[in-house]
């Protein structure tokens, strides 16, 4: 008896079903997010524990002001915007899963995409973060509301991101709640919820960092970030630092959890590695050469990132360090055997994640202010404070992408699922 | 698997601790709120308020000045002349690196006294370059030096500002008479605009500014010398306060050799439109097409 009417009783009844049972999805996530093994209290107490020195550090910001930082009016962006720079980045890297995943119908990878899509959802956490901590009025934030304050679009880059960044939140945040809520209601998600919107997440992460790279190399009066390969070099170190990441949360969620994580999906993203790390390693050594061989007062802030300016030298151990860091990460990803020696490919990960935090966070910005606009070299490394700050901000992305996985693992081995009782008017 | 109710309790008393130690650590915003007025947090930009909003908001200001200073002052907002366009010249043949524009920008615009801060560097050049990098802000000797020049940079006031262009909130514009002003009280203090700034012009307020009741220049206009909020922008404003009443601007009138030049270029017969046109006039950093309002000349 399948009436055009019962059909219509038969969803209604699912609609219906699907809004009862939400509260029972969010009740029951926050029971997986507070419950496991000893382990898990003890990762979870001591992020918790860092969290609150930095919630700490930054009330004392707000009340004294930003002079408590490192920053002058000669470095007026450090630590903070450096850190958003390379979280935007490991934001978008996580659609490295997702193309696969998508457009190329890996089914391994599409087992396990959702690491990647909580990834983006903690990252962009963290970015987001990064600039409420930088800004000197966390008070007039409503200012920047679109309708509500004065939004300067498009004219200003930063509106841009303002929108692209909440945006690249929520898509992921409708994706990995809809396929979740999905499983945990035991049905199977109707692609024309989530597929058009994953394909717009694509789009969308190659959006956000070349906004962000936008923001930087629009400024004339900055020779250092105003180049027009400093975009590409932002996208290509994203899908560097996103699958090296990826590949290290890969074998942790294997290790600690009875998820089913296989050796495909991570032999895939080595091999997406093996490619974009010597990209970026090219992309780097073309801004150089143009920096060196051009000379002139253009490249006085690639050599005092390098080589140091007038005695000041600060940044130049790190700088270093990141260099070789990349460049043996680059050598271990093309030429070891992911199946037979994995842990020399995680060691190269974690190379290579430093090394792009330096290269696109201090390195990135701190030269683009030294020397000033009016040639005055004066330096710049964060102080107590905004470690304090920063390693908290990160201690809570690590919360929402621990206790996101969490959820997801729960839901996806079956032992976090809709109540039985519900099913009784079921047909 | 333990006891349940065990292990409730256990949870309820880490959510309990954990919310302790959160109160804990944001305890010291307290301090702040107290700063905080719900006027000041309402406050529409200074394009949005009527007559009667602005008068609310100038008493607010010297209120809570004389409150946290213990100055008396009168805050009033002065508005552009029609018809009055602002320029700059500086001759860079007679300016001797005194500093004394410096000094008085310091003092005239309620500048932190602490850092000693004030909207003019001047740089000490070596004679056979204009190149900034040969230049020196540091210069510690009598002057002037033999084989130097000198060349104060304040903000050029520029026709295509960057740093109007990048502010996300439109807290920082471009007045009829050329002026690039700051809305103090609607900027979020994200400092994109001191990035775009090719002069070094913009200034954070890092911290409050500090300084005794006495040395409080009480001459103080909405847009320009009041005394800045914590955690927002500033900049040089052409001493706004007094040249759109018809005075010179204090670094002007500090000047002992007479190298600063301030007028109307809608005005003909001004002494700057007789110097842009006689003399051999430059911008800096002309490349960037940012159309100064600022402009530098030699005299032989």
């Amino acid at each position: 008896m399948s009436t055009p009417s019962s059909e219509q009783e038969v969803h209604e009844h699912g609609v219906t079903e699907a809004v009862i049972s939400y509260p029972q999805f969010l009740w029951k996530a926050l029971g997986v997010a507070t419950d496991g093994n000893a382990l898990f209290y003890v990762w979870m107490t001591a992020l918790t524990a860092v969290w609150l020195v930095g919630i700490n550090a930054f009330a004392h910001q707000i009340v004294q002001g930003q002079g408590l930082t490192a920053m002058t009016d000669h470095v007026s962006w450090g630590m903070y915007i450096g850190n958003f720079t390379f979280a935007v980045g490991l934001a978008a890297g996580a659609v490295m899963m997702v193309i696969p995943a998508y457009l190329y119908h890996d089914e391994d990878m599409h087992d396990v995409v959702i690491v990647g899509e909580i990834l983006a959802i903690a990252a962009v956490a963290v970015a987001l973060a990064f600039v409420n901590v930088d800004i000197g009025r966390i008070d007039r934030l409503w200012h920047i509301i679109p309708f509500i304050g004065r939004f300067n679009f498009p004219v200003s880059m930063l509106t841009w991101d303002i929108i692209v960044l909440p945006g690249y939140f929520l898509i992921n945040l409708h994706v990995v709640g809809y396929l979740l809520y999905m499983r945990f209601l035991g049905r199977k998600p109707n692609p024309k919820w989530y597929i058009p919107v994953v394909l717009l997440s694509i789009v969308w992460a190659v959006s956000i960092h070349t906004v962000t790279a936008f923001l930087y190399s629009g400024l004339g009066g900055r020779p250092f970030w105003n180049s027009a390969i400093l975009a590409p070099r932002f996208v290509v170190s994203a899908f560097v630092s996103g699958p090296a990441f990826i590949v290290l949360a890969l074998q942790i969620v294997r290790r600690f959890s009875d998820f089913y994580v296989g050796h495909k999906p991570i032999v895939t993203l080595i091999n997406i590695l093996r490619i974009t790390a010597v990209v970026n390693l090219f992309l780097v050594g073309a801004e150089v050469f143009t920096e060196f061989y051009t000379g002139g007062s253009h490249v006085a802030a690639a050599e005092y990132l390098y080589f140091g300016l007038h005695g000041k030298n600060a940044l130049v151990p790190w700088i270093w360090t990141a260099v070789v860091c990349n460049v043996v990460a680059a050598g271990i990803f093309l030429t070891v055997d992911p199946r037979k020696n994995l842990w020399i490919i995680d060691v190269a990960c974690v190379m290579t994640l430093f090394g792009l935090w330096v290269e696109k966070g201090l390195g990135l910005i701190v030269p683009g202010f030294v020397p000033s606009t009016l040639h005055e070299v004066v330096e710049y490394l964060p102080n107590a404070l905004e470690w304090k700050i920063s390693l908290g901000i990160w201690a809570l992305g690590l919360i929402i992408f621990t206790l996101g996985l969490k959820i997801a693992v729960a839901v996806f081995t079956g032992t976090m699922h809709v109540d039985a009782a519900h099913d009784a008017g079921e047909v | 698997m333990s006891d349940p109710s065990r292990r409730t309790m256990l949870k309820g008393a880490g959510a309990t601790l954990g919310a302790a130690a959160f109160a804990r650590a944001v305890a010291p915003i307290t301090e702040w709120t107290n700063d905080l007025s719900v006027e000041g947090f309402l406050q529409k930009h200074y394009k949005e308020l009527t007559v009667e909003d602005m008068s609310a908001v100038l008493a607010r200001i010297e209120r809570e000045t004389e409150e946290q200073y213990g100055a008396k002052v009168s805050v009033e907002d002065v508005r552009p002349t029609p018809g009055v366009q602002f320029a700059y010249a500086l001759n860079l043949s007679v300016c001797i690196g005194c500093r004394r524009c410096a000094k008085a920008c310091h003092e005239e615009n309620n500048h932190d006294r602490a850092t000693n801060n004030s909207y003019i560097r001047v740089l000490e050049m070596t004679n056979g370059s204009l190149n900034l990098e040969h230049g020196t802000v540091t210069y510690d000797h009598a002057v002037p030096a033999p084989g130097k020049f000198y060349m104060p940079v304040q903000c050029h006031q520029c026709d295509n500002a960057p740093c109007v262009r990048v502010c996300p909130v439109e807290a920082t514009w471009k007045e009829s008479d050329g002026i690039v002003v700051v809305d103090y009280d609607w900027c979020i203090g994200c400092r994109y605009c001191e990035a775009a700034c090719p002069y070094h012009a913009r200034r954070f307020n890092w911290s409050k500014p500090e300084i005794p009741a006495d040395e409080i220049n009480p001459d103080q206009a909405y847009l320009s010398n009041r005394i800045r909020p914590q955690g927002v922008m500033e900049k040089c404003t052409f001493c706004l306060h007094r040249t759109r009443r018809g005075k010179l601007p204090a670094c002007l009138e500090a000047c002992p050799t007479g190298a600063r030049v301030f007028g109307n270029l809608a005005d003909p017969d001004s002494e700057i439109r007789w110097v842009l046109e006689n003399k051999r006039v430059f911008v800096l950093k002309e490349d960037l097409g940012t159309q100064p309002r600022f402009f530098y000349f030699f005299d032989e």
